[in-house]
């Protein structure tokens, strides 16, 4: 599991542009901090898909240009953003009711380790993490219809986050059911782990090495 | 004649005392009444327990509060940001307490305590850290765990507008926690940045109810910082 990466690995723009080519129109979808967040710049205009921000925004538009911010308008990373046409704006019990009634079809968000039964990690690397916020990712790992994972395939010291169980502590219990890395898009079924899709020139064999856990054929 | 308009920040704030529970509205620097926060470091309080989504955040009134030991407890989903924080370093070096809350156990639970809702079952963070301890339920084939109405002595809220009367609006992102707090404390004290006749909101524009609300102070504070 410490083999060095291969050396051809999606960027992080591909990997949002590979997820966003699986989310088809007219899903209400939540992007979480960081990388997931890419996906939204990879979904054409003319498919209507509405982006939801956990601080009560429904209907996030495209980035602002620098210097046509609107103050009053930012996302659940802080970050400014617009609102598209047929938006709308909630507070933060509505916000978490549409999360937790199940009225996402899918929330996308990143991970430290994903297990091969569903369940995650991403809010707390353990004991060492002075204070870590939780946010609202144990609402989304455990209201959303869908839950995706985009993340890379191995950690920066070589260890596969793809496991059979997690170490860090848990944010939902069993809930993912995709995960998009630089170097493959793996399903979550009752057998476990199932390979979709290997990024170009890479086998089977090259992505079960960089996986803790045992990897199934489809 | 109901009049819910106070002159000033200190008439806002009046009575509020050592050991309260106060729940502080804004999500990020959005939405956040930095008027009365402030207003709360010249009381010289103690003892605090401060309800705030980003209660460590490095920016705002907060950790003025903190540095000059008037909380002793911050309840929140998201203690600290990129930067380095007062929070962080108190908590690092135990002088302040953290209950670790998911952001929409959070609003449930500050929502439950205005509905009449004592305790309620969530599968959000069931099987968890957050959640050890506590009891649990399996309900329709999923682990859930009994989540408390979260309560409070005072409620600190930002709106838009406001009227006589204590009806609310909010300015986009800037409506986030406000409304469901506003709802959950035994005062609501409202700073609003535009002060409207009576009558002057449309009865469907308006987001919070006046009943919820006790006191309001005219602050024309301006855009939010990022």
């Amino acid at each position: 599991m410490s083999a060095a990466i291969p050396l051809k690995t999606l960027s992080r723009d591909a990997m949002a542009a590979r997820i966003a080519s699986d989310i088809p129109e007219g899903w209400v979808v939540n992007l979480g901090i960081g990388a997931p967040t890419l996906v939204a710049n990879h979904v054409p205009a003319t498919r209507e898909v509405i982006f939801h921000s956990e601080n009560g925004v429904l209907g996030v538009g495209p980035a602002p240009a620098p210097h046509h911010t609107n103050p009053w308008l930012i996302n659940a990373g802080k970050q400014h953003i617009t609102l598209r046409d047929g938006a709308s704006i909630i507070g933060h019990a509505d916000s978490f009711a549409i999360i937790r009634g199940g009225h996402l079809d899918l929330a996308v968000l990143g991970g430290y380790e994903v297990a091969q039964n569903g369940d995650l990690a991403n809010w707390s690397t353990g004991p060492d993490d002075i204070a870590p916020g939780v946010g609202g990712a144990m609402d989304l790992g455990a209201g959303a219809k869908r839950v995706w994972i985009l993340m890379d395939h191995v950690s920066k010291s070589g260890a596969s986050k793809l496991v059979e169980k997690c170490s860090y502590p848990l944010t939902a219990l069993g809930s993912v059911t995709r995960v998009y890395t630089n170097i493959a898009v793996i399903d979550i079924t009752a057998r476990g782990f199932v390979l979709c899709e290997a990024a170009p020139g890479l086998s089977f064999e090259d992505i079960q090495n960089h996986t803790e856990a045992k990897l199934h054929l489809p | 004649m109901i009049d819910k308009f106070v002159p000033d920040i200190a008439a806002a704030l009046k009575g509020i005392a050592d050991d309260s529970v106060i729940m502080i509205g804004g999500f990020g620097a959005v939405g956040s009444p930095n008027a009365l926060i402030d207003g709360l470091l010249e009381l010289n309080l103690k003892g605090l327990t401060i309800v705030a989504n980003n209660a460590g955040a490095a920016f705002g009134g907060l950790p003025k509060l903190m540095q000059a030991g008037s909380i002793r407890k911050v309840v929140c989903s998201y203690p600290k940001g990129v930067e380095k924080s007062v929070f962080v370093e108190l908590y690092r070096d135990g002088k302040i307490e953290l209950e670790l809350v998911p952001q929409g156990t959070l609003a449930e639970r500050i929502r439950a305590a205005g509905a009449g809702i004592p305790a309620f079952f969530t599968p959000t963070g069931a099987g968890t850290l957050l959640t050890e301890n506590r009891e649990t339920r399996v309900i329709n084939g999923r682990l859930c765990v009994l989540e408390d109405a979260l309560f409070a002595d005072a409620a600190l809220v930002e709106a838009w507008q406001a009227d006589r009367w204590g009806n609310l609006t909010y300015r986009l992102a800037g409506r986030n926690f406000n409304p469901v707090m506003a709802g959950a404390a035994k005062l609501t004290i409202v700073q609003t940045q535009h002060r409207v006749a009576l009558g002057e909101l449309a009865p469907d524009h308006v987001i919070t109810p006046g009943i919820y609300v006790d006191r309001v102070v005219h602050v024309p504070y301006g855009d939010p910082e990022i």
